[in-house]
Parts: C-alpha cells; sequence; structure tokens
C-alpha cells in the first residue's frame, strides 16, 4: 500500500501542494491553513528524499501520468540534472512556510489566510512541476499556474501599499507576453515535429539536421519567453517592484526559488535540446546571453548601490545575480554549467535569507523599509540583524561563506575559457556589491541612535537562522552542493562537442 | 602542551579577551583589565612560538578542507613569529595606553572599543600565523571589518565618511585585485601553501608575472602604496590608541606582512629576481617614499604627519621585497620589527600630549617640552630610532635595505633611502625642536594622564635597547630567507 504510494511520489511532489491548495483555499481558519500546508510539505520533503534515493540507483525515473506513454502523454523526468535543485526546493519552501506565519499575520487580512496560503501552494506546487516535468506544454502550464498564483500573491500586498497592485499588474502583463512567447515558440516546435515530449523532440530535431527556420523562430520565441520569466537583462522589468511590494513572505519565496526553477529549465531546453543546431546555440549564447549578462552584472549592482528602499537593493542585486548564472551558462562547458547551478543553489540561500530578515524588519517597522527606517536596528533586534549581516556578506563572496564557493567556481570557469573581461566584471560588481550592503550595515550599528534590545520573534528568526548556518556550512562543507551541481553538469554535457 | 594546541590557545586568546571584556562590560576596570591579561598571555605564547621556529620546531594545524588543494591552516613561518611577537607584545604597551587615552579623552563606547580592539588584534595575529594565502586573506578581511567601527568611533559625520573611505578603498580593492590574483595563483599551481622558495616556479607564466605583482602589490591596500593611499590620513579622526596600534603596528603592518609573505613564500624571491617583473615597483615605492616625505613636512596636525611618515616608511618594505634580494628581505622584514616600536611610541607621545594639553598641531608645541619632558625625550627616542640613527635598532633594518639595494647594484635606491632619512631627520624632529626651544606666551592648563605617558616612555627606551640585543631578532630575520 505504501510502496504504492511512494510509486507515484514524481506526481504527488505536484499534486499533493495542488490539491492541499483547494481544500484551504476557503478555510475560515487562521491558523489551519498553516498546518495543512506544513504537514504537506513535510510530506513533499519526505517524498523528495526518496526520490532524489531512488534516482542515486536508477539514475534516471521517467513517470508516465496516467501510464499514456509518451511521447503521446505528459511525462515527469528526475535524472542527475534536477534533484539537487528539487531538494532544495522542498527544504527550502518547507522553511519559507514555517516562517510565513507569524508574517502572513501581521501583513494580510486575517480573513484572506485561507486564500494565501492556497495561493501559497499552488505555486509551490507548479513551481515544483517546472522542475519536474518533460512536456514543453506541460511547462507552459506550470509557467502559467505559478504566475497566476504569484501575481495573486503580490497583489495581497495591496493592504501594505497600494503600488503592490501595480506591480502585480505588471507582472502580470509583462508575464503573460512572457508567456505567449513561449507558447508561440512551443506551437512552433510542434507544427514541425509533431511533438512536444523533450526527448521525443530531441530524436525529431535532429531529422532536420540543417535549415528549417521555422524550427529557428520557434527555439528564438521560446528562449525569449522564458528570459521574461527568469528576469533576464533587460527583459527584467517585472522584477523589482512585483519582488519589493509582495508581502515579505511572498518575496522570499519569489526571490529565492521563482526564477531559479526557470533558469534550471532554461538550462536544461539549451544544453539538452537546443544543442541539436549547435551553430545556433553558439550564436545565441556568444552574441546574446553572454553580452548581457555582462551588462546585467554591471548595470543590476550599480543600480543597487543607488536603492533607498531595501527591498528594491536586493531586488536589482537579484538581476546581477541572475546575470552572474547566465553569464555561467554562456560559456557552455562543464565548468561553465557547474558553476552556474552551483550559483543556483548558493544564491538561493542568500536571497532567501535576506529577504527573510528584511521582511521581519518590514512587519517590525509596519512599512517601507529604506535605509533611515532601519537606523540601530543592529541593537534593536539583535539577533535578526546579525543574520542578515552574514547572508549580506555571503551575498558580497568573503570567504567561509557559500557565495565564496561561487565565485570561486565562477573564476575558474571564466579563467578555463579565457574569459578576462568579465573576471573583471565579475570582480568591480562583488566590489560594489560591498558598497550597496555596507549602506544598510551601517544604518544598522554605526547610526546616531543606539535603542535598546527588543524581544525578537522565536518562530521567526528560527528558520532564518537555519538559511543563515547553512550559508556558513555550504561555504566551509561545500561538496554537497558541488557535487549536485557537476552532476546536472555532467547530464546536461553529453551533447556537447568540447 | 602541544604545538599545535598552543597555536590554537594564542588565536583564541584575544577573542576569549574580547568576550570577557563584554560580559564585565558594567565594571571599568575589570572590563579594561582584560586587554593587558591577554596581552601577556599571546605575548608569552607569540616568545615560547618566536623561540620554536628559532630551534627548527614546527607550529601547524589544520582544521577543515575549504576546497580542493586549499585547506583552513595555520602555520608559522619564521616572518609570522616576527610579526606576531610584534604585536602582542605592543598590545600590552597599548591596552595599558587605551585605559589612559580613552578615560583622558572622555570617549564614548568604550566596551565597543575594547572588544573591536580585541578582534582586531586576533585578526593580526591569524594573519601572521596563517598556513596559506586564503586563510590569510580570510583575516585580513576581517582585520578591515573589525577596525572599521573604531576608525568611525566617534560617529560624527567625518569620522563617518573616513570611514565610508577606509572601508571602501580596503575592501574594495582587496576583492577587485587580491582576489583574484589568490584565485589566478590557485588555479595555475593548484596550491595556495606558503612554501620556502615559492610555488610559482615553472607553474606561473613568465610574461604575466608583473601584472600579478601588481594585482598583489595594489590588491593588499594595507600596505598603503601610492596611489593606494588614501584611507589611511583618513583613518586617523580614530582615537590615538587606534592609530597607534592600528595604523602603526597591527594594520598596516599586516598590509605589508601580507606583501612579504606573498613574496617570499608564494612568488619566491628568486623566481622574481629571474624574471625581473617587480623592477618597476622598486621605482613606485621610491617614489611613495619621497612623495609622503615631502607631503608629510606640509602637515601641521602631528597625527596626519605621522600617518604620512607611515606611508613612507610601509614602502621601505614594499622596497625590499621588490627588491627581493637576500639582504633586502631580511632588512624589509626586520623593518616591521623597528618601525612598529618607533611609530607606536611617537603615536604614543602625539595622544598623550593631545590628552593632557590639548593639543593637536605641531605649531602650537611651543615651550611644551619643558612641561611634558618625559613625552618629549620618548618622542625624541622613537624618531631616532625611525630617521636610523645609531645606537637606535631602526638603524638596523635601513643599514640592511641600503645594503640590499647596493647588491641589486640600485646605487640611486640607496641615495633615495638617504635623501629620505635627511627628511625624517626634518619633520619628526621639528616637533621637538619647537617644544624645546620657542616659549610659549599664555599658559594652558595641563592635565595629568600618567597611563599614557609610560607606555611610550617604555617603547621608546625598548628603541635604544634592543639595538644591542638585535642578535635576538636577526636569529629569526635570517631564517626568513635562506
Amino acid at each position: 500500500m505504501f510502496d504504492l504510494f511512494l510509486d507515484d511520489a514524481p506526481a504527488l511532489v505536484v499534486v499533493l501542494p495542488l490539491i492541499a491548495s483547494a481544500i484551504i483555499a476557503f478555510m475560515p481558519s487562521k491558523i489551519w491553513p498553516w498546518i495543512i500546508s506544513m504537514i504537506v510539505l513535510v510530506f513533499h520533503l519526505a517524498l523528495s528524499l526518496h526520490l532524489i534515493e531512488e534516482v542515486s540507483i536508477s539514475k534516471i525515473i521517467i513517470y508516465e501520468f496516467g501510464n499514456w506513454e509518451p511521447p503521446w502523454g505528459i511525462s515527469f523526468k528526475i535524472d542527475g540534472v534536477n534533484s539537487g535543485l528539487q531538494i532544495l526546493f522542498s527544504s527550502f519552501v518547507l522553511i519559507s512556510t514555517f516562517y510565513s506565519r507569524k508574517i502572513f499575520l501581521n501583513e494580510i487580512e486575517a480573513e484572506d489566510t485561507g486564500k494565501a496560503y492556497s495561493l501559497w501552494l499552488l505555486a509551490i506546487g507548479s513551481l515544483n512541476g517546472i522542475i519536474l516535468t518533460n512536456d514543453i506544454f506541460n511547462l507552459f502550464v506550470f509557467l502559467e499556474i505559478s504566475a497566476l498564483a504569484s501575481i495573486s500573491l503580490i497583489s495581497l500586498g495591496a493592504g501594505l501599499n497600494r503600488k503592490a497592485l501595480l506591480a502585480a499588474f505588471n507582472y502580470l502583463i509583462i508575464g503573460a507576453i512572457g508567456a505567449t512567447f513561449y507558447v508561440i515558440g512551443a506551437g512552433f516546435a510542434y507544427a514541425m515535429t509533431g511533438t512536444l515530449n523533450m526527448n521525443d523532440l530531441i530524436i525529431q530535431l535532429s531529422q532536420y539536421s540543417d535549415g528549417q527556420l521555422a524550427i529557428f523562430a520557434g527555439m528564438s520565441f521560446m528562449l525569449i519567453g522564458l528570459m521574461v520569466k527568469a528576469a533576464i537583462f533587460p527583459l527584467h522589468i517585472w522584477l523589482p517592484a512585483a519582488y519589493s511590494y509582495a508581502p515579505s513572505a511572498v518575496s522570499t519565496l519569489l526571490a529565492a526559488l521563482a526564477t531559479k526553477t526557470i533558469l534550471y529549465f532554461f538550462a536544461r531546453l539549451l544544453f539538452e535540446v537546443f544543442i541539436i543546431y549547435e551553430n545556433y546555440l553558439i550564436i545565441f549564447l556568444d552574441f546574446i546571453l553572454f553580452p548581457l549578462s555582462v551588462i546585467a552584472i554591471f548595470i543590476g549592482t550599480l543600480i543597487a548601490v543607488y536603492q533607498d528602499d531595501i527591498k528594491k537593493l536586493l531586488a536589482f542585486s537579484s538581476i546581477a545575480q541572475i546575470g552572474y548564472i547566465t553569464l555561467a551558462f554562456s560559456l557552455r562547458d562543464h565548468s561553465g554549467i557547474t558553476s552556474g547551478f552551483v550559483h543556483i543553489f548558493n544564491h538561493a540561500l542568500i536571497k532567501g535569507g535576506l529577504f527573510m530578515s528584511v521582511g521581519y524588519f518590514a512587519i517590525l517597522y509596519k512599512d517601507r523599509v529604506t535605509l533611515s527606517s532601519i537606523k540601530g536596528f543592529g541593537y534593536k533586534y539583535p539577533i535578526t540583524s546579525f543574520a542578515l549581516l552574514i547572508c549580506g556578506l555571503s551575498l558580497i563572496g568573503l570567504p567561509l561563506t557559500n557565495g565564496f564557493i561561487s565565485k570561486l567556481y565562477l573564476f575558474q570557469a571564466l579563467y578555463i575559457n579565457q574569459m578576462y573581461i568579465p573576471i573583471a566584471s565579475v570582480a568591480l560588481s562583488s566590489a560594489l556589491a560591498v558598497v550597496y550592503f555596507w549602506k544598510i550595515v551601517e544604518q544598522m550599528w554605526f547610526s546616531d541612535i543606539k535603542p535598546k534590545p527588543e524581544k525578537e520573534d522565536p518562530s521567526i528568526y528560527f528558520p532564518i537562522w537555519i538559511i543563515t548556518i547553512s550559508i556558513i556550512l555550504f561555504g566551509i562543507y561545500s561538496s554537497p552542493i558541488i557535487e549536485f551541481s557537476t552532476l546536472s553538469a555532467d547530464y546536461l554535457t553529453q551533447g556537447l562537442q568540447k | 602542551m602541544s604545538n599545535s594546541f598552543l597555536l590554537l590557545l594564542g588565536i583564541a586568546t584575544p577573542l576569549i579577551a574580547a568576550l570577557f571584556s563584554y560580559l564585565t562590560r558594567y565594571n571599568n576596570n575589570l572590563r579594561d583589565s582584560f586587554g593587558i591579561i591577554g596581552g601577556i598571555v599571546t605575548l608569552i605564547i607569540s616568545l615560547r612560538v618566536f623561540h620554536g621556529i628559532q630551534s627548527n620546531e614546527i607550529f601547524e594545524i589544520t582544521l577543515f578542507n575549504l576546497f580542493e588543494g586549499v585547506d583552513f591552516t595555520f602555520r608559522v613561518t619564521p616572518l609570522g613569529s616576527i610579526f606576531s611577537l610584534v604585536a602582542s607584545s605592543l598590545w600590552i604597551m597599548a591596552s595599558i595606553y587605551t585605559i589612559g587615552y580613552m578615560r583622558g579623552a572622555g570617549e564614548k563606547n568604550q566596551t565597543r572599543f575594547v572588544i573591536f580592539y580585541s578582534i582586531a588584534i586576533h585578526a593580526a595575529l591569524s594573519i601572521a600565523w596563517s598556513g596559506n594565502l586564503l586563510v590569510l586573506f580570510i583575516f585580513y578581511e576581517i582585520l578591515t571589518f573589525s577596525t572599521f567601527p573604531l576608525v568611525g568611533h566617534k560617529q560624527n559625520s567625518e569620522s563617518q565618511s573616513a570611514g565610508r573611505l577606509y572601508l571602501s578603498i580596503l575592501v574594495g580593492t582587496s576583492l577587485i585585485f587580491f582576489l583574484p590574483a589568490i584565485f589566478w595563483i590557485w588555479l595555475e599551481t593548484g596550491t595556495l601553501n606558503f612554501q620556502d622558495g615559492g610555488i610559482l616556479i615553472n607553474k606561473f607564466p613568465i610574461e604575466y608575472m608583473s601584472f600579478l605583482i601588481a594585482l598583489l602589490v595594489f590588491g593588499i591596500g594595507k600596505a598603503a602604496i601610492m596611489p593606494i593611499h588614501r584611507w589611511l590620513p583618513a583613518a586617523m579622526v580614530a582615537p590615538t590608541p587606534v592609530s597607534a596600534l592600528l595604523h602603526a603596528v597591527a594594520v598596516v603592518k599586516a598590509g605589508v606582512f601580507s606583501f612579504l609573505v606573498v613574496i617570499v613564500y608564494i612568488v619566491g624571491p628568486d623566481y622574481l629576481l629571474q624574471t625581473n617583473s617587480s623592477d618597476w615597483l622598486v621605482w613606485l615605492a621610491c617614489f611613495t617614499i619621497m612623495a609622503s616625505s615631502i607631503i608629510a613636512i606640509t602637515k601641521d596636525d602631528l597625527k596626519a604627519r605621522l600617518a604620512y611618515s607611515t606611508i613612507s616608511q610601509l614602502s621601505y618594505i614594499i622596497l625590499g621585497a621588490a627588491l627581493a634580494s637576500s639582504l633586502a628581505i631580511k632588512g624589509a622584514s626586520f623593518h616591521i620589527i623597528t618601525h612598529a616600536l618607533g611609530k607606536i611610541t611617537l603615536f604614543f607621545c602625539a595622544g598623550a600630549i593631545y590628552v593632557t594639553a590639548h593639543i593637536k598641531k605641531v605649531s602650537e608645541l611651543k615651550g611644551l617640552g619643558f612641561k611634558l619632558p618625559l613625552i618629549f625625550v620618548a618622542y625624541t627616542l622613537g624618531a631616532l630610532s625611525i630617521i636610523g640613527v645609531p645606537p637606535f635598532i631602526g638603524s638596523w633594518s635601513k643599514f640592511y635595505l641600503i645594503m640590499g639595494s647596493l647588491e641589486r647594484e640600485f646605487i640611486f635606491v640607496a641615495i633615495i633611502l638617504g635623501v629620505s632619512s635627511l627628511l625624517n631627520i626634518y619633520y619628526l624632529l621639528q616637533p621637538v625642536v619647537i617644544g624645546f626651544t620657542q616659549t610659549r606666551k599664555k599658559e594652558i592648563k595641563l592635565i595629568k594622564s600618567p597611563l599614557t605617558v609610560w607606555p611610550p616612555v617604555i617603547t621608546g627606551i625598548g628603541c635604544l635597547i634592543l639595538f644591542f640585543y638585535s642578535d635576538y631578532f636577526i636569529h629569526n630575520v635570517n631564517r626568513v630567507i635562506t
């Protein structure tokens, strides 16, 4: 009986949150939606761990929905590429859900709690679908569900600031354009090959070894659509407002995981499917993604330096950090892809920790967290502030934090590819990160006021510190992250020539 | 007690002292005494290590692996044993002095001050005993961050902007130049461990050597070579104990020490001589020596003058490293000791004058020499040592450096060193001359503060006496390069 349950684990990690989401949608209680979400996500983590164990034995799991064989039915695929991400995802959503309770209580109307957690689980289920799906149209469905769920969640921030509505609307429009681009591309691919399954697509595409403008057009549409969703410069305009006006718990989830899952799929599509047209891929990576990433690193950091609103500052820093990841991917070799995945992991933790701490400040201050509003917080809320400090040092990339490991691998990858100018730009950007991060530290500890310490809520700082400790732990003992990333790169570089 | 445990204890002592200072923060006397106790404990350990190095003992401890080929290791090199001895012995003096100064000047937030002071010493000791370049880098950054609250201690707009400049230059250069250089060395050689003779030979491409040296010397901003020297005069807004211990000893010496370590144990002096890749640096160091001496002459603020003098003296050490001949490197290593002792004396005196008479400017010292004879005598002793007059300890290192430059047949460099000594005489002794020769028209009120007077007297006398016991240091200095 239980084995039967485990056999369907790939489906359950997606379906379970979706079902629970429907159940709690209209629950009037303030606490039960959270409890149910927590239970579901504990199961979610257990199932993910089970999946990883399975994958480590069988190397690849293809799950066919309703026993419809691919390429006709929808299938999920778990292999070396996404198993690490699945674990990260599962553990992080559990921690952030734990964190979210008090935050939601403070930031949204009490009667909306049920709806909020319903949307929360909807977002989690669909984001997890993006990680697992092996079907390009199914991906579109998950993209749309996650987008709609996130947009509704962002608009819940309207109780605090009406601009949240505008941010949600912008995200809706731009996100819809991105999704449309993607689905047009998928349509082209379907029209030309008659398949939507990614493994089958590889086989079918290899028959059109040359030419076929329609396929190139389709690929371009898909990639641009995903670039919008992953907020790759210059298609990032929706991101800063969406991250900063969302309720704090929501910005944590979005910043840590939403763009990361799409970046993962982006890499998978590029290196597993589109690799068949290597010339096309090289043109896209070398002449489009590479320069855009270098510019993103620079511009994102530079704009962050001039931000007064701390959530916005972190959001612009995210754009630069996404630039690091795409820069690594654009090197299109084993070292580059490894370093990209390493940074997906590490940056999810770092940004998660930062948004969590700032989110706590937001509910304590009951207003936008700006540089002037956090004066003396280092003394007032020492526990959370110290976590913020460590996460920030990791964002800069100092040794003994996981941010350093990211930087090390990125430097190594750039060095192997003899990309000296990007090395300089990455070094410069991390120095600028000191500037914007230190503006925060200065206000927190070295402003003119020195308030007495106040009580902090353990149920909020506990999850923050779990993330913070993991940041230090993975900075010292980095091999789990390195192994998962190397595994991802091993799988994705099978098709590469060099 | 095993050697590796001893190392850990030595590194942990300042942290423990900081912790105790925090716990006893409501009792001022008890709180401040932990700096002195910690100083005594670390001095004993540093002495033990110093002697151990003389008798070829190995002090090493590996805590964990960081990444491929790089462990979190502490290992004492002969050079490190010198630096740790200097830092810990002067910490005792500075702790005593701090009590007198901070109370005399009525500074606020004394607990925070004492704590970060101890953490800075911890970082300096860890730099001294680090076993590879990455560990050194980690504590280099900790040193910067832990001294930031000390520089911005007064928390007014002036000290805040100085703190920003301090942090952005030091952290900025280390992230833009130093860290990429470390990555580069690791990628080329697969290791970052300090080894006699260096690790770059036959591994690092010769044509990029000059570039690497540039990344290193500009990346180690604490060495304050021009044009990366602006942070040091800016940091003088800090209370004088900070300027004395940190910006004459721990921080700036950590900078030149790091550079020297890189030259001796990473690049390898022989390889440097083969490739001639540091000759350009010889000229830049000479330029810094001359330019900052000339700027020092124009400064009327005593601490600013001493700061520029420090920049000039630091470049002596960089010069020694850049010359890379055996004698020059020995001279540079020795100069770490001699300059530290001399300069801390001068800063102590400057602070003592400020606490007792509230005077900061050289031109206002008129007639003060007879009122504060001990301070002025101590100042003179320190100044003479830095100028390099025998029988003061400073004469040894200058002698070695001049010999080193002649060994490389850089006659012009030897001349520069001579001219610089003349300039030293002018700008360092001018305050003494003003103090003793001119007479003051208006009487000023003097506040007695014995705790700020005796430390400079002791270090000043040390400058004189240690001249005769220089053999003690020369042992380890000779081991730096074989």
